[in-house]
């Protein structure tokens, strides 16, 4: 058929997209320069969001990283998706994450230093984790059975899956929200009834 | 000497024979109920000890009236009961009794004059507190020495020699609280071990030799031809045959128990005892026990006697006899103790009784031992009415004049007194004191023992003046006053009295029945008798001796009353031999710086290795062990102990160590469960590569 | 990087790693959380990538676990907010290595 529909917006799209393909099929350069640039945000947005002191600082450069990973998303063609990662984490999470550190006077710089005394026992148990992930990836031989071709994803089909295939889930998902939120508001409650005593 | 047809021997047992057992048993039953008795029932206990004795005595006239109507119808009498005691293997231990003429006659003497003393004693410890317990012992005593008497095996005889030498201990040493009784009796029990000791290696080697230990056991027994002559033919040290040697030791058991030369040290010191101890034990009868054994195995001390001539052990016996009876006699001039007098005139008759039996045969022996019996239990006794009378003196130095307060004890002692010296015809211990120096006239050995017993007479009439001058003569020199004894001890007195005189009238020559009756021969009452060859003049020449002796001490002595403080007239005269008796020629000391000495260096040796190196070796034992324990301890408590908590408390560290793990911090469980993570993803991806 | 997929799985890891890390080392029990965010981020990625490289896309598993992820994402950060909200207000501070009660 034709170019897939994209949230109806088409037209800006469409070229940035044949760009995007263009530099993606040339040369040895698989991945494209976007890739690495778009990596390079979300790989530095979370290391600040991990390095620094402080917390408000760290919050933003987490939101950051939320944006990179949004972009990687769009860049495989999971526009909904990405999408889903800027309303969801974007805009609530990382918000959730500055009210809580505005509420428990994270801006405040702690008195000892803000990695734990044994900091360097963590790095190294992250580093293993990252050279065992890395070399399980890199020494997987070549799989890609679906380079090229893009997947045509509408909302409809989503839709449809949602509530067909995954109407289940959809509903435990749900249910799962509501009890968080109820729960988030007894926690939080509850501790001001009990402090009063 | 008048010889008989000798009779023939009769073998087979009467009735008498089969009961004869009472005679010591009685006694003996009737001791183990006084012992259960409590002390005050006197009349009862005394009365027990007088009955069974009695019961015994009557059974000993009958034993003796059936042997004396065997002998009267031309029979020996040898009556043998024997009984088989314990069986180890194929030997048996025989014991048995026999009634013979022997046996019969001591049988006799034994009871009465036990009996008698046994009345006297009623009244002589009437006051004393321990009376029951004296009948217990008087009575096994008695029940023990006619045991002696009838045993007809050796081994029943040292039996009951032993028992006799125990129950003459008890009594030496009744009053024990007195060190000076205890010290005499254990003094008389060790120095009569010493005898019994070859009297016991002596019984061994007679019964290895001749396998019996009966003595007449119708033709095979150790006293009968067959073992003799077996005894005979064996030849043993020092040219001695096993017969000669047996002897040696039997007669080395009867010195013990006769107080014979180098063994008589206890029987003076044993008149610690009571005074009817003294009287019974050591006068008539425990004292002539020794004889009784040798006239007993006289068979074998005679055994090989050549003809006119004599054996080794006769021959020993004889001197040792003769020795005695000279060196008791000296010391007994120089004693100021009543008693002592008359225990060393005991030893020394005792001495003139072994030489009797060893130059003239059992019958000479045996009639001196009975005569003997009879006067000197009466003069014993009389000494304890004079001690009673004179408030229990007894030296005689202390006394004087009693003849007119005591005149009953002055007639039976003096009565006494003359048949122990031997004043002619009249008394039986010039009878029996002439047939003991006929045969040491006619000795074929040596004449020297005759001398002996010559100057031994006249020594002996001289002390007994001495003595009963000093007592009943002259005026009183003691306390108080003295008085008659009560009929209960003068009756006794009158009665030995009495058979003091009569015996003299079986042993004479005229009708010597006593010897006839011994030997089993035929006897007559024949004054021809008298006509044997140097027999007048030794009669006369013994009435002069005796007479002399006599005259002596009546001159040296006298009526005069030497105060108590004033030495003695012989003293005076001769101080240092007046010493020398006195001191009985210092055997004992002599003892004591020998054997005694030797002894208690032994002991204290024995002591020694005991306390030190036995000690030793048992505290070194038990230091090891209270070592070892202590290691022991040490070991538990610390390295078994130790090992189990160190255990605990690295299981504890441990613990501690794996609990930090939980520390509560949750980051730490994160960082483990990243761990987790990369070790599980690399197994996982290790096991699926190809 | 022979292919893209590798790439984004080499960022993803990278991202997981780069959040552990954070979660690890942190004090504030906010970064920890902040740090657990970003590993499910990572593990979105991943799905994402799987989703785009890996047979039949048009049946659209990865796409709708990845969705779903987001959605118990947010759930969970919002109750583990409010749990560090609620202990700030008990023991007054956030310091991860204060809060050691369950000792062992």
């Amino acid at each position: 058929m034709g170019h897939p529909l994209y949230f109806g917006y088409e037209h800006p799209w469409r070229e940035f997209d044949r760009f995007l393909r263009e530099s993606a099929g040339k040369g040895r350069l698989a991945v494209g320069i976007v890739f690495y640039l778009i990596s390079a945000v979300a790989v530095g947005g979370a290391l600040a969001a991990v390095l620094l002191k402080n917390l408000v600082h760290c919050a933003l450069a987490l939101t950051v990283a939320f944006l990179g990973l949004a972009l990687l998303f769009l860049q495989l063609d999971a526009q909904f998706a990405g999408f889903a990662q800027i309303l969801v984490y974007v805009g609530a999470v990382a918000i959730l994450v500055v009210f809580a550190i505005l509420l428990t006077r994270g801006s405040d710089l702690p008195k000892e230093g803000v990695f734990s005394k044994s900091w360097v026992v963590g790095l190294a148990i992250a580093a293993a984790v990252f050279a065992v992930l890395g070399w399980v990836v890199l020494q997987a031989g070549p799989w890609l059975p679906n380079e090229t071709a893009v997947p045509a994803v509408t909302v409809n089909q989503i839709g449809q899956a949602l509530m067909g295939r995954y109407v289940l889930p959809l509903e435990i998902v749900a249910v799962l929200l509501t009890a968080a939120l109820l729960g988030a508001v007894i926690v939080a409650m509850h501790e001001k009834e009990g402090t009063k005593q | 000497m008048q010889e008989g047809l000798a009779f023939t021997p009769q073998l087979g047992t009467s009735g008498i024979a089969q009961w004869l057992w009472l005679v010591p048993a009685v006694p003996m039953l009737a001791s183990g109920v006084i012992a259960l008795l409590k002390q005050p029932m006197k009349k009862l206990s005394s009365g027990l000890a007088i009955g069974s004795l009695t019961f015994s005595l009557l059974v000993a006239l009958v034993a003796f009236a059936h042997v004396v109507s065997g002998w009267s119808h031309g029979y020996a009498v040898r009556e043998v009961v024997d009984f088989s005691w314990i069986q180890v293997g194929t030997a048996h231990v025989e014991l048995g009794w026999v009634l013979d003429p022997l046996a019969a006659v001591m049988l006799v003497m034994v009871t009465f004059v036990g009996l008698l003393i046994f009345i006297y004693s009623t009244g002589y410890m009437e006051h004393d507190e321990n009376y029951t317990r004296f009948f217990c012992f008087l009575s096994l005593f008695a029940g023990a020495m006619l045991g002696v008497v009838i045993a007809n095996s050796i081994l029943l005889l040292f039996m009951c020699w032993e028992l006799v030498g125990l129950t003459s201990y008890l009594l030496i040493g009744f009053w024990y609280q007195k060190p000076s009784a205890a010290a005499a009796a254990k003094k008389a029990f060790l120095t009569t071990r010493v005898g019994d000791v070859f009297f016991l290696l002596g019984i061994v080697w007679l019964f290895a030799q001749t396998g019996t230990l009966l003595f007449y056991d119708h033709g095979a027994g150790s006293m009968e031809a067959l073992a003799l002559g077996g005894l005979l033919v064996h030849h043993s040290a020092w040219g001695l045959t096993a017969a000669g040697a047996i002897g040696l030791l039997i007669f080395a058991g009867a010195a013990g128990k006769s107080g014979q030369l180098p063994l008589h040290v206890w029987l003076p010191d044993a008149m610690e005892g009571p005074t009817p101890v003294s009287a019974l034990i050591h006068a008539a009868t425990m004292v002539a026990a020794g004889v009784y054994l040798i006239a007993r195995v006289y068979p074998l001390m005679a055994a090989g006697m050549p003809a006119g001539g004599t054996t080794t052990s006769l021959t020993a016996v004889t001197w040792v006899g003769a020795s005695t009876a000279v060196f008791a006699a000296l010391i007994a001039v120089a004693q100021n103790d009543i008693k002592r007098i008359l225990a060393y005139s005991t030893v020394s008759q005792l001495g003139y009784m072994m030489a009797g039996l060893g130059v003239g045969g059992v019958a000479v022996g045996m009639f001196h031992l009975i005569t003997h019996a009879f006067f000197k239990a009466l003069l014993f006794m009389g000494a304890g009415s004079v001690i009673h009378g004179a408030h229990e003196e007894q030296d005689i130095r202390k006394m004087g004049g009693l003849k007119g307060a005591m005149p009953v004890t002055f007639l039976t002692y003096g009565i006494g007194m003359l048949a122990l010296c031997g004043f002619p015809l009249l008394f039986s211990g010039f009878w029996s004191k002439d047939g003991i120096l006929e045969a040491a006239q006619h000795w074929s050995v040596a004449k020297a023992p005759f001398y002996m017993l010559v100057f031994g007479a006249l020594l002996t009439a001289f002390y007994m003046t001495r003595q009963v001058s000093y007592v009943f003569f002259g005026t009183w020199r003691g306390h108080g006053h003295g008085h008659e004894s009560p009929r209960v001890m003068t009756m006794p007195l009158a009665i030995l009295a009495f058979f003091a005189i009569a015996l003299a009238a079986i042993g004479t020559p005229a009708w010597p029945w006593f010897r006839a009756f011994l030997e089993g021969r035929a006897a007559r009452i024949d004054f021809a008798g008298f006509n044997e060859p140097g027999l007048m003049a030794l009669m006369l020449t013994s009435s002069a001796v005796v007479l002399a002796g006599l005259a002596l001490g009546w001159f040296i002595y006298g009526a005069k009353s030497p105060a108590s403080e004033e030495p003695d007239a012989l003293e005076k005269a001769m101080p240092p031999v007046w010493a020398v008796l006195r001191d009985k020629f210092y055997i004992d000391e002599l003892y004591g710086a020998t054997v005694i000495a030797f002894y208690a260096w032994w002991a204290k040796v024995a002591d020694w290795i005991d306390r030190d190196i036995w000690g030793d070796m048992v505290a070194t034992v038990t230091f090891l062990f209270s070592r070892w324990a202590r290691l022991n301890r040490f070991l538990d408590a610390n390295i078994v102990d130790g090992a189990f908590d160190k255990g605990c408390e690295e299981i504890a560290t441990g613990g501690g160590l794996l609990a930090r793990v939980q520390s509560g911090r949750g980051q730490t469980y994160l960082r483990l469960l990243a761990v987790g993570v990369v070790l599980l993803t690399a197994i996982l991806i290790w096991s699926t590569r190809p | 990087m022979t292919n893209p997929l590798t790439g984004y799985l080499l960022v993803a890891a990278l991202l997981f790693a780069i959040g552990l890390a954070g979660a690890l080392t942190r004090r504030n029990a906010i970064l920890v959380l902040i740090g657990i965010e970003l590993m499910l981020n990572a593990a979105n990625l991943n799905l994402i990538a799987f989703w785009r490289y890996g047979p039949h896309p048009e049946m659209l598993t990865g796409m709708m676990f990845a969705i779903f992820s987001i959605a118990v994402a947010a759930a969970e950060a919002a109750v583990g907010l409010g749990l560090v909200i609620s202990i700030y207000r008990h023991a007054k501070t956030t310091d991860v290595e204060q809060m050691n009660r369950m000792k062992g």
